[in-house]
């Protein structure tokens, strides 16, 4: 692998799992506030899931540049992190956090199927490791979404709500990152492009079935991922005080 | 000069290490040691995670080390590996059966639910307690990343189940 490729490789690599740390962190918020104990369970499990993704994408980049994944979850500032606008947006309501987490479930699903057959072998053994988990996600997200499209008038209200604002933050999540082509011509990384048609088919056809309208006007498109609300500033101070506070922190 | 056991011997050894979570079966039964390798006064092993965010993986991996190097290794390797993905097909029937009485519905065999992106319809789930098949689901995620609850509609009991992965 050139220094060009694996540049790019190490790029990728920390973009996803800071998606998944993003949504892990803003996810557990939740734990003791759910709507219902099973619910405040069911949730706490699926982003304690996304932790462990991310504990295995930041490996994969350890085994390449030798970063330790604590220094890089711990003690980054939000400027350094590479995660997609729409996991850093704050919780909101019960249908923000569902329909959120819907969107990205089926964004991962349909990449990790594809990341499967990977050129780069430790990539292909990840995705298919991950993929027999995130199936629960979708599976309890994918009914959540049609639990309150169709619920009540003001559960309708709610996640319309959320799919206006959220709508266009998750095209980013399609939005190739910088060095992304070469990654795609070595057959390492799946083109975005056909993941993205099935997700929006797939997408479109549970949106619309569960009662809401696909926004006409996407509203704010993110594209850098670079570039973050000032919201990831917030989360981050509250995520890594602990380990700034004192890095060992081996007693507690 | 001690001898040291050989490879037969130190799988015996990881056998009666308990899975942290779930201490009626071993960590050997559960499918987690994937191989042992002996290369003079070196022993690897390699494991592979259940799930991967399951936090008692750290533990496992200690105790793995703890009791081969016990065995009088000088030096003892605990190797990750991810492929191929970790099954529940791997726990062993003897320990489905354990898992069974222990109050926790085994998992069922994997066949036909690969490419499977959204499965609605759960299979069904027998009550480990009085054998019904009539249960529901109450949460597809329980008290560990591994298992799920449920609610036996004949003998009443709540129970829990191993997910099929």
């Amino acid at each position: 692998m050139n220094a060009q490729v694996k540049n790019a490789l190490v790029a990728k690599l920390t973009a996803l799992a800071d998606d998944e740390v993003i949504l892990a962190q803003r996810g557990s918020e939740w734990t003791g506030h759910g709507p219902i104990l099973e619910e405040d369970i069911a949730l706490a499990n699926i982003v304690q899931d996304e932790l462990g993704h991310a504990t295995l994408w930041y490996g994969l980049r350890q085994a390449l540049d030798g970063s330790d994944p604590d220094r890089l979850a711990f003690f980054r500032d939000a400027y350094e992190y590479r995660n997609c606008e729409l996991v850093e947006l704050p919780k909101g309501d019960w249908a923000f956090t569902m329909l959120r987490q819907f969107l990205y479930d089926l964004y991962e699903s349909l990449w990790l199927e594809a990341a499967q057959h990977s050129t780069y072998r430790p990539l292909a053994e990840a995705a298919q490791k991950i993929k027999r988990e995130e199936r629960f996600h979708l599976q309890h997200t994918y009914a959540w979404v049609e639990r309150l499209g169709l619920g009540t008038e003001e559960s309708n209200r709610r996640l319309q709500q959320a799919l206006d604002m959220q709508w266009g933050y998750a095209q980013q999540l399609f939005v190739p990152i910088p060095g992304e082509e070469l990654l795609v011509a070595e057959g390492i990384m799946p083109d975005l492009s056909p993941i993205r048609e099935r997700w929006l088919e797939l997408a479109t056809r549970h949106l619309q079935n569960s009662g809401l309208k696909l926004p006409i006007n996407p509203g704010y498109q993110p594209t850098s991922r670079a570039y973050h609300t000032e919201h990831l500033w917030s989360i981050l101070a509250e995520m890594q005080s602990t380990a700034r506070w004192d890095a060992e922190a081996k007693v507690w | 000069m001690t001898t040291l056991p050989n490879t037969e011997q130190v799988w015996e050894a990881l056998a009666r290490i308990p899975d942290p979570e779930i201490p009626v079966i071993n960590v050997v039964e559960m499918g987690i040691v994937r191989d042992v390798q002996i290369e003079g006064p070196r022993a690897i092993i390699s494991m592979t995670p259940t799930f991967s965010g399951c936090p008692a993986l750290h533990l496992i991996r200690e105790q793995l080390e703890e009791t081969t190097r016990s065995l009088g290794f000088a030096e003892v390797v605990v190797k990750t590996i991810l492929s191929p993905p970790w099954s529940t097909d791997w726990i062993t029937p003897e320990a489905k059966e354990r898992l069974r009485q222990y109050g926790i519905a085994p998992p069922k065999p994997t066949a036909g639910q690969e490419g499977v992106l959204i499965q609605l319809e759960a299979a069904l789930t027998r009550c480990p307690r009085c054998g019904s098949f009539n249960t529901s689901v109450k949460n597809t995620f329980g008290p560990t990343l591994c298992k799920a609850i449920h609610v036996c509609n004949d003998c009443k009991e709540p129970f829990e189940s191993f997910k099929t992965v």
